[in-house]
């Protein structure tokens, strides 16, 4: 073996290599610039994510993450009350029904966007034109694809128009539709949105590092009229963190502020820390059971309402709740989420937890020793294994074949499935138009195919008048209750862990409104 | 020598080009990017669509000849989720990881060369044996497991540094522990190894023999000797410790290329999958060849085999 000490030059190589590595070393220390502090010394409230948006610009992305920021950042023409559901003017003052297909909005005047380019009539048009056509491929479609056209009317005044009747659309007007700057949208495009985003809302982005984080900053000038409170924390940034772990950690060490989405053993847990609150809420997302009655369907048992009643009584959802799925969670008795508008329990038959009636019916079924399925399940699988033991219990073997959502999907679509522990959030839309007809409106999802419940459901869709909606929908729910056809189970709660300086109220539609926040 | 380099070149070529089309097939074993691609709640319309628009309903070798040119031509693609290209966003990363790598590296060599010439001086004593084990624990635990326990002593019970971020030289100091420590038993035992062969030279004993003090023969005559090979070990290593930043960079959120990687798999976003296991592979090439060469350099021997 060849050494430096055996060959002068190579030891000379030695020496400066050491030499410049330690100078590398060096240089790269001084690259970097002192942390970001959070808390409310600072007056910068640290929250961690685990998931960073495709884009900041709300149209194209399609996660949570991507929800919170649009909230914060941009205003839509119309405000739903967190708690009463009750629509007021945000960017639009007022607003009638013209027809059918057409509502007429008057625009509030003197508000600007963080460019301070002003608002008016040509924000609301370009933007929702724009964003309405298919060929700038919005990501998520069902919230534009509504919108026939946007005329302006004058200055001041717009009119909606969509394709067919369309009751829900005031819903997406509140929550999905932001409004851009037409000048700067037209000049930058979604690409441009999304490295400098511009709203008008309470917040602004002042920093952006796709994939790392988005630093917000409280907009002094936001408009006083608006029915959202001004915001009041100075600065929000959000890192994205993938590993829950290391959030936790953070929040533990007061290097972050909030964080959201904790399992519940874990926020069980952090409630004993003296630094740390946990709070719970509810969210849209409804958890279910699907039995596939299909023609063809790999199981024939669940073609017998007798087996499928069965299945309902077999599993004691109140336990599950209380012991698994935690606080914030709610029985649900329909395939919908209880705060969606045309979503009832009125009238749904509601199947008890009675382990004795369900042997019972299976014994009628022809099934007294019960029989083997398998289960399909993509995520929360100690609820997935919590009812494979309560359906143990009355005969029931189902195996687990625990899945990422889209292989699910395509055994459910390719008619393979025979019972799939569902979940679904309807995209944030608070209109039952989002949910039933997902799983029972003839779609690919449907593996159920009762064409009454399917007519009761597209009458539902669109019929204008509220309340002869609302009957037409209840119809249809308490049809699908009282065929079984699938398993309502609960709603999914949400934990969110906060640094005890912060003021925090949850909402059941899982949007964090940093507007509302404040430090104690 | 130029010969060798030149066969030695040719054959990392060849390994590059193995290793872009196993980077390219990889993916399509992960299932239907098309499928994850469409999201939650799509229609076959929609999943349709995005195959159509990636080009995925081509013939696999027609889609991995086309990727390979405009490659070759500089185009790295578009990113599918963050809808940029593809090159600016790795290298972008490529800065972060480096440092990891370099910081672990010196780590690596913290623990290894005291714990080598220690082990080396009590050779086959209980010393030794310690030694040993303590270097052999940091590849024996799971990285994830050390990096948590970590963030439980240095940030949860000591405030001393933060959890995670990439914004400070402070953020770089555990998870460089969490992998140095795991590439130091190889280091280690090359260094006893090595220093055992070096202790028992006769320039050694002419040393000793000369009176000088045993701090200088060992470290100034020994060490400086038996530490060559491990020169060319560390450009292996440092290769090793990039492509194994994938979970430290995770767990800490370094926001280097194994947390984009790590990101590109969650969201099935293939573009930059593919370029980031072809960008590190190709590193892993040009250290190995780097290796290859400065070995033949120091050992002529090698140049003729």
């Amino acid at each position: 073996m060849r050494t430096c000490a055996e060959r002068p030059s190579f030891m000379h190589q030695c020496r400066t290599r050491s030499a410049a590595l330690a100078a590398g070393l060096l240089a790269a220390g001084v690259l970097f610039a002192a942390p970001a502090v959070a808390g409310k010394k600072t007056d910068t409230l640290g929250m961690a994510y685990d998931q960073a948006p495709e884009s900041v610009d709300p149209y194209f992305n399609n996660v949570r993450i991507g929800v919170i920021i649009a909230a914060n950042v941009w205003d839509t023409l119309l405000y739903r009350d967190p708690v009463t559901q009750e629509y007021k003017g945000q960017l639009a003052k007022s607003w009638k029904q013209i027809d059918d297909r057409t509502l007429e909005f008057e625009l509030r005047q003197g508000v600007r966007f963080h460019n301070g380019e002003e608002f008016d009539a040509d924000s609301v048009v370009y933007t929702l034109n724009f964003v309405a056509d298919p060929n700038n491929q919005a990501v998520t479609q069902q919230n534009v694809k509504w919108i026939d056209k946007v005329e302006k009317r004058g200055k001041y005044t717009v009119r909606v128009i969509s394709k067919e009747p369309f009751p829900a659309a005031k819903d997406y007007l509140a929550t999905t539709l932001a409004i851009h700057p037409a000048k700067y949208y037209k000049e930058v495009g979604p690409k441009g949105m999304n490295a400098k985003p511009v709203g008008s809302g309470p917040y602004k982005v002042v920093d952006y590092q796709p994939g790392k984080s988005i630093t917000l900053e409280k907009f002094a000038d936001y408009f006083k009229d608006s029915p959202r409170t001004q915001p009041k924390i100075g600065k929000v940034r959000i890192r994205f963190i993938p590993d829950r772990q290391t959030q936790m950690a953070e929040v533990m060490s007061g290097g972050e502020d909030f964080i959201m989405h904790v399992p519940k053993d874990q926020a069980d847990r952090l409630q004993a820390l003296p630094n740390l609150q946990v709070l719970s809420g509810n969210t849209m997302r409804i958890v279910f059971m699907q039995m596939n009655t299909l023609d063809g369907a790999p199981q024939p048992e669940f073609k017998d309402i007798r087996v499928r009643k069965a299945i309902a009584h077999a599993i004691d959802r109140e336990a599950i709740i209380k012991n698994i799925v935690g606080g914030g969670a709610e029985v649900i008795n329909t395939i919908c989420t209880p705060s969606q508008v045309g979503c009832t329990h009125d009238g749904a038959t509601v199947y008890k937890y009675d382990p004795a009636l369900s042997r019972k019916l299976l014994a009628e079924a022809g099934y007294p020793n019960g029989f083997s399925t398998e289960i399909l399940a993509y995520r929360e699988r100690n609820q997935t294994e919590a009812i494979i033991n309560y359906l143990q219990a009355v005969g029931i073997k189902a195996r687990l074949n625990f899945l990422q959502y889209a292989a699910m999907r395509d055994l459910v679509r390719a008619n393979k499935a025979s019972l799939v522990h569902q979940t679904w959030g309807s995209n944030l839309v608070n209109d039952v138009s989002a949910s039933t007809p997902v799983y029972y409106g003839f779609g690919t999802d449907d593996i159920t195919h009762d064409a009454k419940v399917r007519e009761l459901l597209d009458k539902g869709d669109h019929t204008i008048d509220p309340k002869a909606r609302n009957e037409i929908y209840k119809k249809a729910l308490v049809s699908i209750s009282e065929s079984a056809y699938s398993v309502p189970l609960w709603s999914l709660p949400v934990y969110y862990v906060a640094s005890k300086e912060v003021a925090f109220k949850p909402y059941s539609d899982e949007l964090v409104r940093f507007w509302e926040m404040s430090w104690k | 020598m130029l010969f060798y380099i030149f066969k030695r070149l040719a054959l990392a070529l060849l390994v590059a080009l193995t290793v872009s089309i196993l980077a390219y097939l990889l993916v399509f074993l992960s299932g239907d990017p098309a499928l994850a691609l469409a999201g939650e709640g799509a229609r076959q319309a929609d999943i349709d669509m995005v195959r159509k628009t990636y080009g995925l309903d081509r013939p696999l070798v027609v889609q991995y000849a086309s990727w390979l040119w405009k490659l070759l031509h500089g185009q790295l693609g578009m990113s599918v989720y963050f809808k940029t290209e593809v090159g600016p966003l790795v290298f972008d990363k490529l800065k972060t990881t480096l440092l990891l790598g370099v910081y672990s590296l010196v780590v690596a060599l913290l623990i290894s060369v005291p714990l080598g010439v220690l082990a080396a001086l009590y050779k086959n004593s209980w010393i030794d044996r310690s030694c040993l084990a303590v270097a052999v624990l940091g590849q024996a635990l799971p990285n994830f497991f050390f990096a948590l326990l970590l963030i439980m002593l240095f940030s949860i019970s000591l405030h001393w540094l933060p959890v995670s971020g990439s914004d400070s030289w402070q953020h770089f100091v555990m998870p460089s522990i969490a992998l140095g420590y795991y590439a130091a038993p190889a280091f280690m035992r090359l260094i006893r190894a090595g220093m055992i062969e070096v202790l028992e030279a006769d320039y050694i004993r002419t040393a000793r023999a000369k009176g000088l003090p045993p701090a200088t023969v060992i470290f100034k005559h020994a060490l400086r000797n038996a530490i060559v090979p491990v020169v060319a070990l560390a450009a292996v290593q440092l290769g090793f410790l990039l492509g194994g930043s994938v979970v430290v960079e995770t767990i800490f959120a370094l926001d280097g290329l194994g947390y984009l990687a790590y990101q590109s798999i969650t969201y099935k976003d293939f573009p930059v999958m593919q370029i980031i296991v072809l960008l590190l592979s190709v590193i892993y090439v040009l250290l190995t060849l780097a290796s290859d060469i400065a070995n033949a350099w120091l050992d002529p021997r090698i140049r003729v085999a």
